[in-house]
């Protein structure tokens, strides 16, 4: 059964459509990537996915049950890191525990667990403010996945990283991927990043936003270390450029 | 310790000034005393001083105490429901600005020269700096963090208790600060205008001997006592809030300044 269906999801704001007969399913285990420009709608389809945000038509299913308006049943990690300043990082990564029921000292070792695996030991007691972008990323991909609902929604989770720190995260990430195989989408505006890491790249592209184009990247995960300077990765590059291109185009 | 340095040094050389003025003869001995004065009326006064400051400070305590329990309490409400936000505020300014010198007698009229009329009006004067700092902490919650919380699926209860809570206590703190000082003057005020005991009774009863010098030393003394209520305040923040005052490689630079 597929994971995640979204079913004609449309969206206004004070009458301005923001996003328009919005189509997408998405099988277990796979990792899909929502590319398009900024202000495109890609978060407000978050919103709506996460239950945030009703939208005016349309409906979102996760394993075949309507889920539409209902919050807590994705694991969703926005475009900031959101860790809150007066907590602890072992509890800041705690909190979906502690907000699910959990008493803290059960909560802080559960979660203590995985330190180690996210890259994270010995900051248990730090504050934020005390660690590194990187560090802090790595934080709310841990508090991410510890909410476990297995459909994961990251936007733009890389996008505050430097390159250097960008490449190191994207490796590691694609590393705890593989072992927890979690079904996930994620939103970026960086083409290079869309094909190195996803299984499917979605366009969406276009005022009000839809999706226009599905490009599988056939290349399977693992993926080798050089895979963004093959020719199979250039080429994907080109053809996903040439139609954001050609959609601005049409623009003008 | 450092940082005081340079208030310190003010102080001091005010003190020395004050105290030139008074040995030069310019001004009268008993309309300005000077400050080795002052300070000697404060020891030769010391136990009758303490007997009025102890009921002073519990006035200021309890009405303190009741103050900040009332303002959090206006502050949350207000925030869970607009309506009564929009009710009650405007009322709440308005209590701000009514003189306590003009409620004052009318409490002692009401409630007697005992100590309730001086609670209330320290309540009065304490609870509002709480409730407008504790409200606008609560609006400061971060709308983005809102979201992540509603999206893990915690109520307005967890929102707030894991959130909006936290984030106000800076605001809380400013607000206590404020509402600290408020409590000991508040305390006087009420005294001084109707009452059996407190530093505010000992000032009218100077003030009726012109004995400059006690004056001038229940006026550092009221000072004092502020300065160190405002004091436990800074503590009780830095107790309370071990981040704000972490001395990380990224704050290096706001430190520094």
């Amino acid at each position: 059964m597929d994971k995640l269906v979204i079913e004609g999801v449309s969206k206004a704001f004070d009458g301005r459509a923001v996003l328009k007969d919005i189509n997408l399913t998405v099988r277990p285990g796979e990792l899909v990537c929502l590319l398009g420009v900024s202000g495109g709608g890609k978060t407000t389809l978050f919103n709506i996915i996460a239950g945030l945000l009703k939208p005016d038509t349309g409906r979102v299913l996760i394993d075949g049950q309507d889920v539409t308006g209902r919050p807590g049943q994705v694991s969703y990690m926005m475009q900031k890191d959101l860790l809150l300043p007066f907590r602890t990082i072992e509890d800041n990564v705690a909190l979906p525990l502690l907000l699910k029921g959990m008493n803290r000292q059960e909560a802080r070792r559960r979660a203590g667990e995985l330190f180690g695996e996210f890259g994270l030991a010995g900051t248990e007691k730090q504050y934020p403010a005390q660690l590194s972008g990187g560090m802090r990323q790595r934080a709310a991909f841990l508090r991410t996945w510890l909410f476990s609902q297995n459909v994961a929604l990251l936007d733009e989770p890389f996008s505050a990283l430097d390159p250097l720190t960008r490449r190191s995260v994207h490796r590691w990430y694609l590393d705890v991927m593989d072992r927890i195989h979690l079904t996930t989408c994620f939103i970026t505006h960086d083409v290079d990043e869309a094909v190195l890491l996803s299984d499917r790249v979605c366009l969406l592209t276009g005022h009000p936003g839809s999706i226009t184009h599905e490009l599988t990247i056939a290349q399977p995960r693992p993926r080798p270390e050089d895979f963004n300077l093959s020719v199979e990765f250039l080429e994907y590059k080109r053809k996903i450029l040439s139609i954001i291109n050609g959609e601005k185009q049409a623009v003008k | 310790m450092k940082a005081a340095l340079p208030a310190l040094c003010a102080v001091a050389l005010l003190l020395i000034f004050w105290e030139l003025v008074c040995l030069s003869g310019l001004v009268p001995a008993y309309m300005l005393p000077s400050p080795v004065q002052v300070v000697q009326a404060m020891v030769n006064d010391r136990a009758l001083l303490w007997e009025h400051a102890t009921i002073t400070l519990k006035e200021a305590a309890i009405g303190l105490v009741v103050g900040v329990v009332i303002g959090v309490a206006f502050a949350a409400l207000m925030d869970s429901f607009e309506v009564l936000y929009k009710a009650v505020y405007p009322i709440l300014v308005m209590t701000q600005t009514i003189p306590s010198v003009a409620i004052a007698p009318l409490l002692v009229l009401w409630f007697g020269y005992e100590m309730t009329p001086k609670i209330i009006l320290v309540v009065l004067a304490t609870f509002f700096p709480v409730t407008v700092g504790v409200l606008e902490g609560f609006r400061s919650a971060d709308k983005d963090a809102i979201a992540l919380l509603r999206s893990m699926g915690a109520g307005k209860w967890k929102i707030f208790r894991y959130l909006k809570a936290p984030s106000a206590l800076p605001q809380f703190f400013s607000g206590l600060r404020i509402a600290a000082a408020y409590s000991v003057v508040g305390a006087v005020i009420s005294e001084w205008l109707g009452g059996f005991g407190g530093l505010g009774v000992y000032m009218t009863r100077v003030k009726k001997a012109f004995a400059f010098d006690k004056m001038f030393a229940v006026i550092f003394l009221i000072s004092a006592l502020s300065l160190l209520l405002m004091r436990l305040v800074d503590v009780g923040e830095r107790v309370c809030m071990p981040y704000r005052f972490l001395n990380t490689s990224s704050q290096k630079g706001r430190n520094d300044k």
